[in-house]
Order: C-alpha cells, then structure tokens, then sequence
C-alpha cells in the first residue's frame, strides 16, 4: 500500500482523531499537575533565593559586621549600608536598607557574607500596596530575621555541605 | 379567560423549559472547562461553590457588573441587538425538543424544519453584531462565520435528510419512536460522524473556531463587546451547542429511549436518558476542543463544500435507493 493511500484511508477513518481522543482521555486520570496555590503550595529548595533577612547569634547579639562586602557585590546596588563603632567597641551597622525593587534575587550578598548575616529565606509572598513598603530597613530586615530563623537556618545547615 | 388561561398555561411550560435550560448552559460550561483542564492535567475550575460548580455563576455575576461599552462611531441599535437575536434564537429552539413522550413544549409536525429555520437565523446575530461594531476585526470575523455557518448547515441539512428518509416524519417525536428498534447512529453512522463534525463547525467550537480565532482577529465579533453583552454571546454559543447535542441525540442516538427494551435499563425515565445522551455528546464536543489545533480558513471551505457536501449527498441516493429496493419505506 502507497502513501497516498494509507494517508487517505487515515483521513477517512479519523484514525488519527481517534488515537488522540483515546490518548486525551487516558490524560483524564492522570495525575494534576496542579497546585492549588493559596491552600497548596509547591517544595522550595533550601536555596531559594526569596525575601532578605539580617540574622542574629543565638545569644540575640546581631551578626552583621559591617563589613559591606555585600553592599559592594550587589549588582543592582540595592543595598545602603552606614556603620560606626558601638559603645562595647564593636562595629555595628546603623543603617541598613535594601530596596527590593532593585534586588535582582541573584544571592550574591548571602554569598558574600562571611558571618552569615545578611541571608534570603523562602518566603517569596511579600506583595506589597505600595513602593514604600518595599525600601526595607534594618528594623525590617532584623524582624524577618526573628521571624523566619528557624528556617533560615535549616536552609543554611542543609546546604552547607555544598559551598 | 380561557385565553388567559391557555396564555398563563403556556407561559408556564416555557419558564419551565427555559430556566433549566439556561442552568445547564452554566452547568455545560462548567464541564467544559473541567474537561478541557483534566485533559491538559490542570484541574479546572474547583473554587467557587462545591467542585467549582458556581464558577459560571460567578462569572456571569462578574459579567453583569462590568460597564458595556458601545464603541462611538458603532451602529447602537443594530449594536444592541445582535447579542439579544444570538441568545433568544439559542433558546426558541428548544422549543420543540421532546424531552419524552409527553415533555415538549410546541409538539410541530414540522420540528425539525423549525430547528433548521431557527438555526439559520442565528447566523444573523453574528453578522449583525460584526457589521455594527464597525471595526475590522468583527467585520472580517462576522464574515468568516456567515460563511462557515451558511456552508455546514448544508451539509447538516443532507445529513437531516438521510434520517428522515429512514424516519418518514419531520416531527422529533416520531423521529424518535421510529428509533424503538435501532438507533441511527448504527445505518447510519458516518452521517453521525459528519454530523458531529459539521455541528462543530455549526456552533464555532475549536477546529472550527475561525470566526473568533483569537491569533488572527481578537475575537473576531465579539471584539467590541462587553460585559453582559458579550456574556450574551457566550450563552448564545453555549446554548447553541447544548441545542446541537440535543439534536444529535434525537436524529442518531434515540432521544430519550433506552439503549435496550430490558428491565433495569427501561425502567429509568426517558428525560433521564436524554440528560445523559446530551452529556455524552457534549462530552465528545469538550474532548474535541481539548485535542484538535485550529483549522486554516480554506480547509475549513474545502472540508465542508468538496467532502462533505458530495459524500452526505451520495449517502441520500444511498439510504433511499437501499430503503425503495428492500421496501423498507416507511409509510
């Protein structure tokens, strides 16, 4: 049998609508690929890069040095950091903002920090109303910290075994 | 007053008819979009009420409160129109679909013809609401579909002649009873196929929905319409193509008569089978659109006037010759 015939014998028996209808309908009790978002929400990996948080050491004594080493890595210059020494002599940041508009999420500032200080968690839902809310300070950035240390820390025992 | 009564009576039975026929447009809907996710692995709909089975509601809802916008330079009357003519056609053909023996509103002797007539018209509502928007792409939409409406009906009325030859009567309900023995579907069946098919192209559902093909023109007629206009576009369609698989389970699959003559089967009421028969076929139509790509514009054309048309009008001499030389003629 040629081509021609055996592609108009095709077309007339639908053979290949059919193949399809049955393939579809397998398809039907498959597995969802979906998640149901807001009640569901899919594995993030221990790296994934999401909103900033400035950690403290566990006896509450905050981890960032100053040392600006992310501030100089940033590649979207999103970070502004000022420092001067503390009354016990240590060095301590008076000011810290990111502005998470410019952030690209490229973690060079998590990789850059040699006391693990400035980290980004799992948390990626943080929509705001308005711009503002999102230049964030130190004040901000140390409640995420508090917030999510738990996590923040399993992600960076999990996950250090690779750096 | 017994105009009155008559008048109330009748009234009665269309609100009766109606109101559950645009709850299954919103039900079909619903269906549609639950299969159409299920085949692509997605899941569908599942928020609003128990399986999402008020999303349509809460569209239609949404719908309502939207501002219609009649573009200025639109013809406002015709503009207006064209929506109410496509969903009032959509429902005046349920009229004469017997739900059973007993359960039809205008028991015609010619109720296919009126279908047939009916359905015509809706070609109307599309060219109308195309010609009105004055834009380009409901023009050039509202052409295509006049085109592809005008060449399937032909196709679907040689298909409708078959079954009457088979059936000797225009009234549904004989065509029906004459189905006691053996469904059409099964003499006839690539008519039931081309039939299928050509009420794919009837009803604009994708590999046919050129006049809305939103890659080429917006949404081809629909382009300037909104809110509770354009929502009356969409249960027009919808309407229309719950009104397509009705006729298909009355011409080839037996309307509201059991599969077989036996206890469990013939024991369950005939609406209840004709519920499920639609489903069926409404099923098929929602798998179509979940499997097929789009069709060409000439494709289209070539399929319905060079295939189509021959093949349906070989199968009449077909059918009648093979009825007249086994005397098999109904009477």
């Amino acid at each position: 049998m040629n081509l021609k015939t055996s592609r108009l014998l095709k077309t007339v028996f639908l053979s290949e609508f059919v193949k399809s209808l049955y393939l579809a309908f397998i398809y039907i009790f498959k597995r969802r690929a979906t998640v149901n978002y807001p009640f569901e929400k899919g594995s993030i990996s221990p790296r994934f890069r999401g909103e900033h948080a400035l950690r403290r050491y566990p006896d509450g004594e905050e981890r960032c040095i100053a040392c600006k080493l992310c501030e100089a890595v940033c590649p979207a210059q999103a970070i502004t950091i000022e420092a001067e020494p503390r009354a016990d002599g240590s060095r301590r940041t008076t000011r810290y903002d990111i502005d998470m508009l410019k952030c690209i999420y490229c973690g060079l500032c998590q990789e850059s920090c040699p006391v693990d200080a400035i980290v980004q968690g799992p948390n990626f839902e943080f929509a705001t109303e308005t711009r503002e809310e999102l230049y964030y300070n130190k004040e901000k950035l140390m409640e995420n910290g508090d917030k999510w240390e738990k996590e923040l820390a399993h992600n960076i025992r999990v996950d250090k075994s690779f750096r | 007053m017994d105009y009155a009564i008559y008048f109330f009576n009748d009234l009665l039975k269309i609100f009766a008819l109606v109101i559950p026929v645009l709850i299954s447009v919103a039900m079909i809907v619903w269906v549609d979009r639950r299969v159409w996710g299920a085949v692509q692995l997605r899941k569908g709909p599942n928020v609003v009420g128990p399986f999402g089975l008020f999303q349509t509601l809460a569209d239609a809802l949404k719908y309502i409160f939207k501002e219609v916008i009649i573009p200025v330079r639109a013809n406002k009357v015709i503009f207006v129109i064209a929506p109410i003519v496509t969903m009032s056609l959509a429902l005046v053909s349920w009229a004469v679909i017997p739900f059973s023996e007993t359960l039809v509103v205008a028991d015609i002797n010619v109720g296919i013809l009126y279908i047939f007539a009916v359905s015509s018209l809706g070609v109307y509502g599309i060219i109308m609401a195309g010609w009105a928007s004055n834009s380009k792409y409901p023009f050039l939409g509202a052409l295509r579909s006049a085109a592809q409406m005008v060449s399937y009906e032909v196709s679907i009325g040689l298909i409708i002649i078959n079954v009457l030859l088979c059936a000797g009567s225009l009234n549904l309900k004989d065509i029906v009873l004459a189905q006691k023995n053996i469904w059409f579907a099964i003499p006839l069946f690539p008519m039931f196929v081309i039939f299928f098919i050509s009420a794919l192209a009837e009803t604009n559902r994708p590999p046919f929905d050129l006049p809305e093909a939103e890659a080429e023109l917006v949404a081809g007629y629909q382009t300037e319409y909104s809110g509770m206009m354009y929502a009356l576009f969409w249960l027009g369609e919808y309407a229309n193509i719950l009104l397509m698989c009705a006729l298909g389970t009355i011409l080839f699959l037996g309307g509201w008569l059991s599969p077989i003559d036996v206890y469990p089967f013939n024991a369950i009421p005939g609406p209840i089978w004709f519920i499920f028969k639609i489903l069926l076929l409404f099923f098929l139509f929602a798998m179509v659109k979940a499997i097929v790509p789009r069709y060409r514009y000439d494709q289209l054309m070539r399929l319905g006037w060079k295939i189509f048309l021959p093949f349906s009008l070989f199968w009449v001499v077909l059918t009648s010759a093979f009825l007249y030389f086994f005397n098999l003629l109904p009477a």
